[in-house]
């Protein structure tokens, strides 16, 4: 997967509207869609996470679904395409048949919130055969160790967590970004690293860039916006947070 | 043996650890998003370095003898026997510990480890609320902040509980998400500690989660089994013939099993039946291999790996998951786990009630009813130990009501 440095990755959560959603995004300057397979017990999101997944299981997607839209949304933008999930949905849909029907729905990465590179190897040489590049996190809390492993294993980018805590919209970012930065950047190589998990704010994204990322992923902003006001508050908080990137 | 080398007996049990990544067998790991992996870690660590220090066995020994009231009894169920015409029956008193359950074992060696941490602020979750108690009242015992995530309907159904924790000054946080349950609880507890890590101990109450804490709750609550092993020796001369636990995340059945494990005693866990139908909480015999609550094992889930409702009228069994190292001794046939239902618990409630003056807990009574076929089946030449982990004085408001006369 390749992507443009800087980058604005969108996460959406799978539901009907997705497709719609996703294109709105990109005309807003987003280059990365991640796509939320909704999971009953989402232990790395905040509430609005939270929500957005238990009204997309009460709507009916179920992960076969979800691909579907995933194809959906290959078929109307020209982004690469990450699914974002936990394991329990990925082991149960098969690893390898999972990895298959992702790839052919255009999937390029892959985030499995609860899979640790530790835990990993089976999700990985799954991916690796239908070309799928498996995306680890790092965090403020990680040692250096783990950091390197992390970096290195993760394929496409590096998921930088900028705030302790699970997903949701905050005022300030980790302070230690910067440290963490410092040492995912020496292990990952020339692989692009992107700030996510607290990202709302034209600043936020305009510091992630100063302190030396490739860019941020917005989440929970973007579905707030998308409650507020649909496609078009979502292609606004896009562009407003894409103009973070040149500064 | 003097109680505090059964004790440190029963901390120093390392026979069949998990694997380096925590597994037993297939089951166990580390499921959890990265930020809490250095937390995790941490533990690990001060769990070795505790159980290594005997500092940490003579400060435990002395508060499982002095405040818990360890050892508990093993009493002989004499009318309940003769009534049943079978099998001797045994009651390993962990309702006559502290707080009325043997959850008070795991959350004091959890909060000496937290200590050893520099971690003032305690999460936990609760079902039935004997946890949360436990934790409130350790808490208070050592000064510490408790926080106890409480699924919305499992505060009305259990509420002395409930009262119980903010007397003993724990903030109770009703949980809404979901069916307002034991699993909705640890969500969020889990989420809670993710994101205060860095200050906070999370006090899992069950041989459940992330490694390393299956193996370490059963650390802790192998003090039960040890106890029984010796007093099963001293007062019959001889093992047991079956240990009968009830299994919700599997912290008491554990703790009572392991000890047993190289004995020639069969171990069997006793699951929610709920309804004796559809709705049930029989995750073991009636569940799939998932990822749930930070480890892989038997999960009650759906085709596509959906956590489903459970039903059990017993909030500490009304769970979709189970601890690792059960699953384990289930596949490996060590352990065999039957599921009992709502309405058999309760005739086994009021047996025990009303012939040997105990109120059990609606958990326990799902145990009493298997052990009960059991004696039966075995005859009276047998001896069967039956974990009697808590008692029912939190359920009464709950069967009045449901009988009607409340």
């Amino acid at each position: 997967m390749k992507i443009p440095r800087p980058s604005l990755a969108v996460y959406l959560m799978a539901n009907e509207a997705a497709p719609e959603l996703a294109e709105a995004a990109v005309r807003g300057g987003a280059t990365v869609i991640e796509l939320g397979i909704p999971y009953s017990d989402p232990l790395a999101d905040g509430t609005t996470i939270q929500r957005a997944a238990q009204a997309a299981l009460d709507a009916g997607i179920t992960p076969a679904r979800a691909l579907e839209l995933l194809a959906e949304i290959n078929r109307r933008v020209d982004v690469p395409l990450v699914p974002m999930t936990y394991g329990a949905i990925v082991e149960g849909y098969g690893e390898e048949a999972f990895c298959r029907d992702a790839a052919a729905a255009g999937a390029e990465g892959l985030i499995v919130a609860d899979i640790p590179p530790e835990e990993s190897g089976r999700l990985r040489a799954a991916a690796e055969a239908v070309n799928i590049d498996l995306i680890h996190l790092v965090s403020p809390t990680s040692r250096p160790e783990r950091i390197r492993a992390a970096a290195e294993a993760s394929r496409g980018f590096v998921y930088l967590v900028a705030a302790v805590g699970v997903t949701g919209a905050r005022e300030n970012l980790d302070s230690r970004v910067a440290e963490l930065l410092t040492t995912t950047r020496t292990a990952a190589g020339d692989t692009p690293i992107l700030g996510g998990f607290g990202v709302s704010t034209r600043a936020h994204v305009a510091g992630l860039i100063a302190a030396g990322t490739d860019g941020a992923i917005v989440g929970s902003a973007a579905i707030d916006a998308i409650d507020a006001g649909g496609a078009e508050a979502l292609e606004a908080l896009v562009r407003d947070l894409a103009a973070g990137l040149e500064s | 043996m003097s109680d505090s080398e059964l004790l440190n007996e029963g901390l120093a049990a390392d026979a069949y650890p998990p694997d380096a990544l925590g597994r037993f067998g297939e089951f166990g790991g580390r499921f959890v998003p990265e930020t809490v992996m250095a937390a995790l870690d941490e533990l690990e660590a001060a769990i070795e370095d505790a159980f290594a220090d005997p500092a940490f066995h003579e400060e435990r020994a002395l508060l499982a003898r002095d405040f818990i009231g360890r050892p508990t009894p093993m009493y002989f169920a004499e009318r309940l026997t003769e009534d049943i015409g079978g099998a001797r029956i045994w009651l390993k008193r962990e309702d006559l510990a502290h707080t009325g359950a043997h959850k008070i074992n795991n959350a004091l060696g959890q909060a000496l480890i937290a200590k050893r941490l520099g971690k003032q602020r305690i999460v936990a979750e609760t079902g039935a609320g004997q946890h949360g108690v436990a934790t409130a009242t350790i808490c208070a015992r050592f000064g510490l902040q408790a926080i106890v995530y409480m699924g919305e309907e499992d505060m009305r159904r259990q509420r002395p509980n409930v009262v119980r924790m903010r007397f003993l000054g724990a903030e109770v946080i009703p949980v809404t998400n979901g069916a307002g349950t034991l699993k909705d609880a640890l969500n969020d507890a889990i989420r809670d500690w993710i994101t205060n890590v860095e200050t906070t101990h999370y006090l899992i109450g069950t041989a459940a989660g992330p490694h390393p804490y299956p193996y370490l709750v059963r650390r802790l609550q192998a003090v039960i089994g040890e106890e029984s092993r010796a007093q099963m020796l001293d007062r019959t001369g001889q093992l047991p013939d079956a240990v009968v636990a009830c299994v919700g995340g599997g912290s008491n059945a554990i703790g009572i099993f392991h000890p047993f494990r190289d004995d020639p005693v069969r171990l069997i866990g006793v699951e929610a039946g709920g309804d004796g139908g559809a709705l049930h909480a029989r995750t073991l015999s009636g569940g799939r291999v998932s990822i749930l609550h930070g480890s892989r094992s038997f999960v009650l889930c759906d085709d596509d790996g959906q956590v489903v409702e459970t039903h059990s009228i017993s909030a500490g069994l009304d769970y979709p998951g189970v601890g690792p190292e059960h699953a384990a001794l289930m596949t490996s046939g060590r352990a065999e786990y039957v599921g009992v239902s709502d309405e058999e618990a309760l005739v086994a409630f009021d047996r025990l009630c009303r012939l040997e003056g105990i109120i059990p807990a609606l958990e326990t009574s799902h145990a009493l009813v298997t052990a009960e076929r059991l004696a039966k089946e075995l005859g009276p030449d047998a001896n069967i130990v039956v974990g009697l982990s808590g008692r029912g004085d939190k359920d009464v408001d709950q069967i009045a009501e449901r009988r009607g006369h409340a």
